[in-house]
């Protein structure tokens, strides 16, 4: 009795192990891609892109302070 | 037919019985020598041969620890590790002829690689290459040469690069802060190393995992007082200064005066430290905080400010500055011309040296120490950040006639940037010292006690707001709708063997913003311009009003003068 129930205790066991091994395999997978994505978005999002393309492809420009309202709290 | 074994003749039982018995012994003495080894190994030697066992099996492992971000005032990340692989070799496992395709793969010299791996024939361990990007770490995988492993490491990176490079400083390749915050955080930032033992066949490949010993516990993330923007702003058009006056080198600082946070600090010239070969100390320096300098006239509105102080003066009282020069003991003190008889504003507006002098000579000296002291020269700003000096002040007792004279108008005395830019905060501050940092608080500071009236803060203000305005010095400085308080500094530099330098200057601005009431301080120094002007009014000033005019309506300051 208390072997079958030893092996089937074994087998559950390393099924868990594989499937913990799995999902920290995922775990670390995602992380790697969220670091990625962090980088990626913020080389997107650096300073002198955005200014560059506002500037040039899009054509714009800071308002001048003749056509600017302050609204006063 | 049968043969019998032996024959039970009574004549032939001797020779046989003696052979029987010769090999019973025989069988004997092996048996205990047998059982002897055996008892010996089990029980005496049992621990040697357990942990021998263990040792060729069981492995303790480490488990990397993430470092912690680094991020700005709005969240975003300023310094971000990002798990990489490293490669590499058990040499006693490594088959030599495989080393061309690693080598290829890695893009290394096939020779180089041969090199490092007979070199260290005898050891279990020899990195190939690394820091390789997960992609490349899979196609090593997929290789799969014998005793070639990949290890799970961090690197770390700083997407605003050259932008914030002598702030955050950077790591060595085991992620270890080596300068800047990284180094004076490295207690936080770092986390500790997880390990857990594992069950490891001959090849390495973990079979199975027996018990973690530690959970790994990745670093704080530290949360600045800068604003990306801000910092970006001033680094844009400090650059573009440099290189304009093809100055050998810059620094600006951007203070909140109210809370004594540092918003931007930016030095010229600056490093990629994502890249950083064949660089040394002269770009790693921050500047803002290491190098001292005198600071000239930006001295004067403390001269002021203390004149005001003691009582002797008013807004209004006229000083004689004629003929233009001050003749004490073996030194001349000059103005650019002869202003004649002037007010204190104008003293300030005109940057008069013969003015600032008297004041200086006609106070006394313990006052004009205790300000210059208390406003923050000669002792440490403590805002964190690694490697500050604390720059240079004499002590009143000790400072000789033309000293007190040389001192209002900033000569005979050194200071940094960010002890500048304090002072100016405080002037901003309406007397009030703030407390700087650079790392954001959960808990108010403590406001300190002031050290002037604020009235006397605010005269002195609006004497550094007519130096913006047009015919004061730093008219470049205006930002359109905002009234700005400032002032100019041109300095002679030092030689090295003491005495002044001919043509070599430093140029200097410091401006508040809005005067109305201060929210911004910033300084900006221009060390040696070599072009048209080397002015601090020319130099210098114009970059104020650049930074500003981006990085006030960036923090959404509301204009005081439309």
């Amino acid at each position: 009795m208390s072997t079958i129930q030893l092996l089937l205790i074994r087998y559950e066991n390393r099924q868990l192990f594989i499937e913990l091994q799995q999902l920290q395999q995922q775990r670390d997978q995602l992380n790697i891609e969220w670091g990625q994505l962090q980088l990626e978005q913020s080389t997107y999002a650096q300073q002198d892109r955005i200014e560059t393309i506002a500037k040039q492809r899009l054509q714009m420009r800071l308002p001048e302070l003749y056509n600017t309202i302050i609204i006063k709290p | 037919m049968n043969k019998p074994l032996f024959i039970a003749t009574e004549n032939k039982i001797t020779p046989l019985w003696g052979r029987r018995q010769w090999m019973l012994l025989l069988f004997i003495i092996m048996v205990t020598i047998l059982f002897g080894r055996a008892i010996y190994l089990q029980i005496m030697h049992t621990e040697f041969l357990q942990n021998q066992g263990d040792a060729r099996y069981l492995r303790t492992v480490a488990i990397p620890a993430h470092r912690g971000m680094i991020l700005d005032r709005q969240g975003e990340p300023l310094a971000i590790s990002t798990p990489v692989d490293s490669v590499w070799v058990n040499p006693k496992q490594f088959v030599l002829s495989q080393t061309g395709k690693l080598a290829n793969l890695l893009e290394l010299s096939v020779s180089s690689v041969k090199a490092l791996i007979s070199e260290r024939q005898q050891k279990e361990f020899v990195y190939i290459k690394r820091h390789i990007s997960p992609q490349l770490a899979l196609k090593v995988k997929s290789l799969e040469l014998a005793g070639v492993f990949l290890q799970r490491e961090y690197h770390r990176y700083y997407p605003a690069a050259n932008v914030t490079s002598h702030i955050l400083g950077f790591t060595d390749i085991d992620d270890n802060g080596l300068e800047g915050l990284e180094l004076a955080y490295e207690s936080q930032l770092k986390g500790t190393f997880g390990e857990k033992q594992v069950i490891q066949d001959k090849y390495g490949h973990i079979i199975t995992e027996v018990k973690s010993v530690q959970i790994p516990q990745d670093g704080q993330n530290i949360v600045l007082t800068i604003d990306k923007r801000v910092q970006y702003l001033v680094y844009k058009e400090l650059s573009h200064a440099v290189q304009v006056y093809h100055a050998q080198s810059g620094s600006a600082v951007i203070l909140d005066v109210q809370t004594g946070e540092i918003l931007a600090m930016v030095n010229q010239p600056a490093y990629n430290p994502n890249n950083r070969e064949n660089l040394d100390g002269e770009h790693y320096r921050n500047r803002a905080i290491t190098d001292v300098f005198e600071p000239g006239s930006t001295l004067k509105p403390f001269t002021i400010m203390t004149a005001l102080m003691s009582g002797q003066y008013t807004a209004h009282t006229l000083v004689d500055t004629t003929p233009g020069s001050l003749q004490l003991g073996q030194y001349t003190i000059h103005d650019s011309r002869n202003y004649g008889m002037i007010d204190l504003p104008t003293i300030i507006q005109k940057s008069s040296n013969v003015g600032a002098s008297k004041i200086a000579l006609s106070l006394p000296k313990q006052q004009l120490w205790q300000i210059l002291t208390q406003v923050g020269f000669g002792q440490r700003v403590d805002s964190d950040l690694p490697g500050e000096v604390k720059g240079h002040l004499n002590h009143y007792k000790r400072w000789y006639h033309a000293e007190q004279a040389t001192l209002s108008f900033g000569y005979g005395i050194s200071v940094t940037l960010l002890q500048l830019a304090k002072a100016y905060a405080t002037l901003g501050n309406r007397g009030i010292v703030p407390t700087i940092h650079i790392r954001m608080t959960e808990k108010a500071v403590t406001p300190n006690n002031p050290i002037v009236s604020e009235q006397v803060a605010q005269q002195v203000l609006s004497m550094l707001e007519r130096v913006v305005q047009p015919g004061g010095t730093g008219a470049k400085a205006q930002v359109t709708g905002y009234r700005v308080a400032g002032k100019t500094g041109t300095v002679r530099k030092t030689a090295n063997k003491g005495g002044y330098l001919e043509n070599d200057y430093i140029a200097l601005f410091a401006g508040l913003i809005p005067a109305s009431k201060p929210r911004l301080a910033m300084v900006i120094m221009i060390d040696t311009p070599r072009g048209d002007s080397y002015y601090g009014g020319d130099v210098a000033a114009p970059i104020f009003a650049q930074v500003m005019a981006g990085a006030l309506r960036l923090l959404n300051i509301p204009p005081d003068n439309l």
